[in-house]
């Protein structure tokens, strides 16, 4: 078996690298970002990932979860993880503050097609915390402005007070991204839509179809309706991206607890172009 | 493969003969060669994997009886030793373990220090293994040593065992092993495979590994005579298969059927029990559970079999993905028949007819696939 040099997964999967939580910032209620460091220096600096990619992190004697990268930190050398606060891991993790420590193994899973998309207009989709899995790619899409046409983001969240990365919304757009915001329920002060995401696909003006390409992140309904959207707008099937959530607990394809039809969530995933997956998203149940 | 040794394909003339009264100095030879034997033995009224030391280990004399939601022992009217066919357990419990460690942590001064736990168990020779579970075996290889990611017990434990096949000579009701391809003849993926005749054993050789360890022992060869006696019981074994699974384009059958109304009908009958998964000898699920010591200060990662029709199987902080029974149902007949063939180029199911026996409500999975394709959405 070979392993990149530039990952933290062992020759045994199930064993982790030690992190250490640099600094935290609070982001909602109930989500934070954690800024995560390999107490191992060599380690920390040779570390990549893909935008879309997940880590297992794991607190002993609790439990482990499958988080999406949501930045590489330049400035401060550490690997950013927006997380919100759902069940025994995540709880405990929220509990720890800065210099606690637990482990990580990967990356794992596939990421955004960036690559493949050098002169495509590039349509960023996201539903409340599914932003973070998008952020890494907002940024290498900043970072190589030239690469690609036209870069969007349409978000939508709950409330206004809802939506993440605020601090970052005037650095995106400075630096060349379009954005659209909207949110289910309005609050004093908020001058954007409202309504459901896909309402923004239906408005995207301007929008080249045969030029686009859609990275989505949401939970699944919101995916479904947004897909709609996009499909009745001229993009293709294959046009589309979708990042998925399962259980995860091996992260590598053998404990069995991601299968979605044939693809295995983790390795197959999380990152999926929707022509392939969509006859086993759609099936209730499966 | 890494862990198969390479096939060696002896022509039947050289085929050897092992007497029944020098098989205790080959069990002998395999504990002082530092193998851990595992092979058929009697336990709770069934015939299941354990230690065999002594040739009166093994279940001489006795049979089973298998059809749906049965399986019973019987006085055999001959002393035959393999004269049985396969019960619950399988080889998986061996390479893959119900329940092992497979990392661990230490609260130090320094924060925690993770490590592996060091797999402490013998090299394994597993005598008994029929064609099916050969093929089971064939299967999990492609799970757990594939080109991404590799589980280090089980390729531990597989490349360091010894496989000792015995070929069948007689059929359950619930086997359907012709029809996937996997038996009832050994033909690939043992180190020595055995057919039993009445005072002695045919022996042929599949790898190096299993003519060293044959080399001590008084074998002679086998006469004609012998070969076309050994060829007359094998046979029984097939002619007395006779369920069928008609495998023709089952793959697009079973993905094209995801709504079929057979779902909710199985539904009705199937208790959600996990006793085919548990019996299975391919299904692979597994879960990680924390167990700490009473300090909190070492904790053990302890992976155990699960199973798709576990109700919290595909929980998410969004719900449960399979919360009726008839997604669960689906999820194990569509992935061991179909999406296995994405996954790993292999049919998951390898015809041993456990999930049929062991199943309380006698669901009977060729009898599933057969009404889909009867009646296709």
């Amino acid at each position: 078996m070979s392993v990149p040099a530039s990952s933290a997964i062992a020759e045994n999967p199930w064993l982790g690298q030690s992190v250490e939580i640099d600094a935290i910032t609070p982001e909602l209620p109930g989500v934070a970002t954690y800024h995560l460091r390999f107490r191992d220096a060599e380690l920390n600096s040779r570390y990549r990932f893909r935008p879309g990619q997940f880590n297992m992190l794991y607190l002993p004697g609790v439990g482990e979860i499958a988080i999406s990268l949501s930045a590489a930190n330049d400035i401060s050398g550490t690997w950013d993880h927006t997380i919100r606060v759902a069940g025994n891991v995540t709880r405990t993790l929220a509990g720890l503050g800065v210099g606690g420590k637990l482990a990580l193994r990967g990356p794992y899973g596939t990421s955004w097609p960036l690559d493949e998309c050098a002169g495509a207009d590039i349509i960023l989709v996201a539903g409340g915390i599914g932003l973070a899995p998008l952020r890494p790619a907002i940024h290498a899409a900043l970072a190589q402005r030239k690469r690609f046409g036209p870069t969007t983001l349409l978000y939508g969240a709950r409330s206004p007070d809802m939506l993440l990365y605020r601090r970052d919304y005037e650095a995106w757009t400075d630096r060349g991204l379009n954005m659209s915001a909207t949110v289910d329920r309005f609050q004093p002060g908020w001058s954007g839509d409202v309504g459901v995401v896909p309402l923004l696909v239906d408005r995207l003006r301007p929008l080249k179809p045969a030029n686009s390409v859609m990275f989505l992140c949401g939970p699944e309904v919101m995916m479904r309706y947004t897909v709609r959207s996009a499909l009745e707008r001229g993009l293709r099937k294959d046009q589309i991206w979708v990042s998925l959530e399962r259980n995860m607990q091996c992260a590598v394809g053998l404990c069995g607890h991601c299968q979605l039809g044939p693809a295995f969530v983790c390795k197959d995933g999380p990152v999926f172009r929707y022509d392939r997956i969509e006859p086993f998203l759609n099936v209730e149940g499966l | 493969m890494t862990a198969v040794a390479p096939p060696r394909n002896l022509p039947e003339s050289e085929t050897l003969l092992l007497a029944k009264t020098d098989f205790q100095a080959f069990l002998d030879q395999l504990w002082q060669g530092g193998y851990r034997v595992i092979g058929p033995t009697i336990a709770q009224q069934a015939i299941v994997y354990d230690e065999v030391r002594r040739v009166e280990d093994l279940p001489r004399g006795w049979t089973d009886e298998q059809r749906g939601g049965q399986y019973r022992l019987k006085r055999r009217d001959d002393d035959a030793w393999f004269g049985f066919v396969v019960g619950p357990h399988s080889p998986k419990r061996y390479f893959f373990p119900p329940q092992v460690a497979v990392a661990q942590a230490d609260r130090t001064a320094n924060g925690w220090q993770f490590s592996e736990v060091p797999d402490q168990e013998p090299p394994y020779a597993l005598l008994g293994v029929r064609a099916c579970e050969l093929g089971a075996i064939a299967v999990q290889d492609r799970t757990f040593i594939n080109e991404q990611y590799v589980d280090p017990i089980y390729r531990r434990r597989r490349e360091r065992a010894l496989i000792v096949a015995v070929n069948c000579t007689q059929a359950a009701s619930t086997c359907f092993c012709t029809s996937m391809k996997t038996g009832p003849r050994c033909t690939k993926g043992f180190d020595l495979a055995l057919t039993e005749l009445p005072d002695s054993f045919t022996v042929e050789v599949g790898s190096d590994r299993g003519e060293e360890v044959l080399s001590t022992l008084p074998t002679i060869m086998a006469t004609p005579s012998m070969l076309r006696q050994a060829e007359n019981v094998r046979q029984q074994a097939v002619d007395q298969i006779t369920k069928r699974l008609d495998t023709k384009d089952i793959r697009d059958l079973l993905l094209g059927s995801l709504e079929h109304p057979r779902w909710d009908e199985v539904a009705t009958r199937c208790l959600s029990c996990t006793n085919c998964t548990m019996v299975c000898p391919t299904c692979f699920c597994s879960s990680v559970k924390e167990v700490s010591d009473l300090t909190g200060d070492h904790v053990q990662r302890e992976r155990e079999w699960d199973t798709c029709f576990n109700w919290d199987f595909s929980y998410m902080n969004g719900g449960i993905v399979r919360n009726q029974i008839r997604s669960r149902y689906r999820q194990w007949l569509t992935h061991k028949l179909a999406s296995w063939i994405d996954q790993f180029g292999v049919s998951g199911c390898v015809g041993c007819g456990r999930c049929i026996t062991w199943c309380p409500v006698a669901i009977d999975l060729t009898e599933e696939v057969a009404a889909i394709r009867e009646n296709p959405a």
